[in-house]
């Protein structure tokens, strides 16, 4: 049952949209990204469901109540900051004791719930601490805390880990996704990582530039892309430029076949397919001969690009524990006509 | 590696223009007039060249200097309470500010450092005076005129107007440090505008508060200029006090012993607050 609403949203700064025509709907319990470029809208959508931006259009309703108009200290959301925005002057008990402070909350109790919050995030022995005495990690596990020790309906993060390194940044992803799991908060988080958004949430939405333009499964949002931005946006990937056929794209003189429903011959289409779906093949052996340009060894997979008639094309393939090609050998790209996505050309479409 | 002799004297050699301008413009003079201070005076002959602390007795001894000081305290405290009421929330609206308006205002509320003290006190006078522009704005509207130059009144008014830029200085740059979001923070936890002003801003604003009190005190209890103008002759305060033993009684010695005592008093008054101050900076944000 949808829990939390948007419906048509919109929000103007002057002349500028900053946000257009939103419209979503997220279930109970449901872990929910927002994706897209910096600048695309994604803090401002985040706030106008927190409260603190009024949107110029539109309606937002939880669990069946308009709050599009509500104060942001009546709506009882959890927001965590991007810049995690602790009181300095106040130590991390202090801190995540605000909210049950403004809640009236007696004093016991209080420091029950404080005590439950810490160890969820696992700062138990950092209560006494001052915010600054923290490392990045911590007090974003403390703003997690203080976000979710008042039980809100729902949590909001504003790109949580971009202020933390690469190695963190993975723990924390599992931390955060281990803490929703067990709390059961709905959740929406904004990112701009792609490879976050996937690996910890139910459904990603894409944004660009104020718009929505997909909302699907991580699984889904990856093989099939709606758009050229969201398959080279969402993971690396090969992009052909090309005419429908009836069975299959021409790009420069060759067809490839490929199906794609819905298409009028003649249409101009882009033919996606990502690095992992190619095979490399002895010369002649595959569908498109080319030459190694170059060739990367990444660890778990070789990254190879391969000079074609039809452009540069990059590849990955699992390392097997045997040498693979050359730069410079001749080799030649095979792939399951089944993983080439088609994606009509908005201009054309539009 | 053994430090060659022009790194070990460097230190030295960079401090030393700064030391000696201090040593010859600060402390010298500082010394010269504990001296005097303990000459002795006489009406008919000048300053004596025998010891006495009989400088010191009268003053802290005789109710018109005592009354003096208890007014350049009033005064000064008056302000300082004035300032930071009107610049606390001043400074928090600039921090709010968004940017070519927060340039403009900043400069509008720095502007006046760039006016002579003495002119704007002059203008003052004109504004407060028995036939100045507030009394006239008074009879037009039917009331009666009030007697407002050569009162404390005035002094609090033009001081307060001189060392308001010296409280939202302070207070700003320490805003300035304070993330936007934390306000918001505080709502979205359930506070309204009031209590996430009182609980989360304030303890923020306070030490910014506290370091330009010290400051808008210090400057009011030994400013010179706008009691002079404003005060007139019969309201003195510690610093007009000074000039009038030097140069109206011509005793030198007695005005050098009022200067000391004033700047002891200041001393430890400021010393007592900053301690306050310090102790309330490890307490909360140290
Ligand atoms: N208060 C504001 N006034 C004017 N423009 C704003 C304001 N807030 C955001 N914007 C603009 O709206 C766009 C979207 O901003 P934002 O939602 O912060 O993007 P994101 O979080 O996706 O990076 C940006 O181009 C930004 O400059
Ligand atoms: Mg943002």
């Amino acid at each position: 049952m949808a829990f939390l609403t948007l419906e048509r949203v919109s929000k103007e700064f002057g002349t500028f949209t900053a946000v257009r025509d939103v419209n979503l709907t997220i279930d109970k319990g449901e872990f929910v990204s927002l994706l897209g470029p910096s600048g695309c809208g994604k803090t401002t959508t985040l706030q106008m469901i927190a409260g603190l931006v009024e949107p110029t259009q539109g309606r937002i309703s939880l669990d069946g109540h308009d709050i599009t108009h509500e104060k942001p200290n009546r709506r009882g959301l959890g927001v965590v900051f991007q810049s995690y925005a602790l009181f300095p002057h106040m130590t991390v008990a202090q801190n995540v004791a605000f909210g049950l402070e403004m809640r009236r909350v007696p004093q016991a109790e209080r420091t029950e719930r404080v005590r439950e919050a810490l160890s969820l995030v696992q700062l138990s022995s950092f209560a006494d601490r001052y915010p600054r005495q923290l490392s990045g990690g911590q007090r974003q596990r403390v703003a997690i805390a203080r976000a979710l020790v008042i039980a809100p309906p729902v949590l909001l993060l504003d790109e949580p880990l971009s202020n933390l390194d690469a190695k963190l940044r993975e723990e924390m992803q599992f931390e955060l996704r281990r803490i929703q799991r067990k709390v059961g908060t709905t959740t929406i988080m904004v990112t701009h990582d792609q490879a976050e958004a996937l690996s910890i949430s139910d459904r990603v939405v894409v944004m660009e530039d104020g718009r929505m333009t997909q909302v699907d499964a991580p699984y889904r949002l990856y093989e099939q892309p709606s758009n050229t931005f969201i398959s080279s946006f969402v993971g690396k990937t090969n992009l052909l430029a090309g005419t429908w056929r009836r069975s299959g794209a021409e790009i420069g003189g060759v067809l490839l076949e490929a199906s794609a429903p819905e298409i009028a011959a003649g249409t101009p289409v882009t033919l996606s397919i990502r690095p992992e779906k190619l095979l490399l093949r002895d010369a002649g052996a595959g569908r498109l001969d080319g030459r190694v340009a170059s060739r990367f060894f990444l660890g778990s997979q070789w990254l190879f690009t391969v000079e074609t008639s039809l452009g540069t094309m990059t590849v990955t393939i699992p390392n097997q524990g045997e040498e693979p090609p050359a730069e410079g050998s001749p080799v030649s790209l095979d792939w399951s006509p089944a993983n080439l996505r088609v994606i009509a050309d908005t201009a054309a479409a539009a | 590696m053994t430090p060659r002799p022009s790194t070990l004297s460097a230190p030295w050699l960079l401090a030393g223009p700064g030391a000696l301008f201090f040593i010859g413009l600060v402390l010298l003079p500082l010394a010269l007039t504990v001296i005097l201070s303990f000459h002795a005076y006489d009406h008919s002959t000048g300053i004596q060249n025998t010891f006495t602390l009989s400088h010191y007795v009268a003053v802290v001894t005789d109710e018109y200097y005592l009354e003096i000081f208890w007014r350049t305290l009033r005064i000064a405290a008056l302000t300082t309470l004035i300032c930071a009421a009107i610049g606390v929330p001043e400074a928090y609206i600039l921090s709010r500010m968004r940017d070519p308006w927060r340039s403009i205002f900043l400069l509008v509320i720095i502007g006046p450092l760039l006016v002579s003290v003495v002119v704007r006190t002059f203008g003052w006078s004109m504004l407060l005076g028995s036939q100045g522009l507030v009394n006239q704005a008074l009879q037009l509207l039917g009331l009666p005129s009030a007697r407002i130059l050569y009162t404390e009144t005035a002094i609090v008014i033009a001081l307060v107007h001189v060392m308001l830029p010296f409280m939202v200085i302070p207070v700003w740059t320490a805003l300035q440090k304070l993330d936007p979001m934390v306000e918001a923070a505080a709502w979205t936890l359930g506070a309204s505008h009031f209590t996430a002003l009182r609980r989360v801003v304030m303890p923020q604003v306070t030490l910014g508060m506290l370091s330009g009190s010290l400051i808008v005190f210090g400057l009011s209890a030994s400013a010179f200029a706008v009691p002079a103008l404003l005060g007139g002759r019969r309201l003195k305060m510690a610093a007009t006090l000074v000039y009038d033993e030097y140069l109206q009684e011509l005793n030198w010695p007695l005005g050098a012993a009022i200067a000391i005592i004033v700047l002891v008093a200041n001393l430890c008054i400021m010393l007592a607050y900053n301690r306050m101050v310090e102790a309330r900076a490890r307490r909360t944000l140290g």
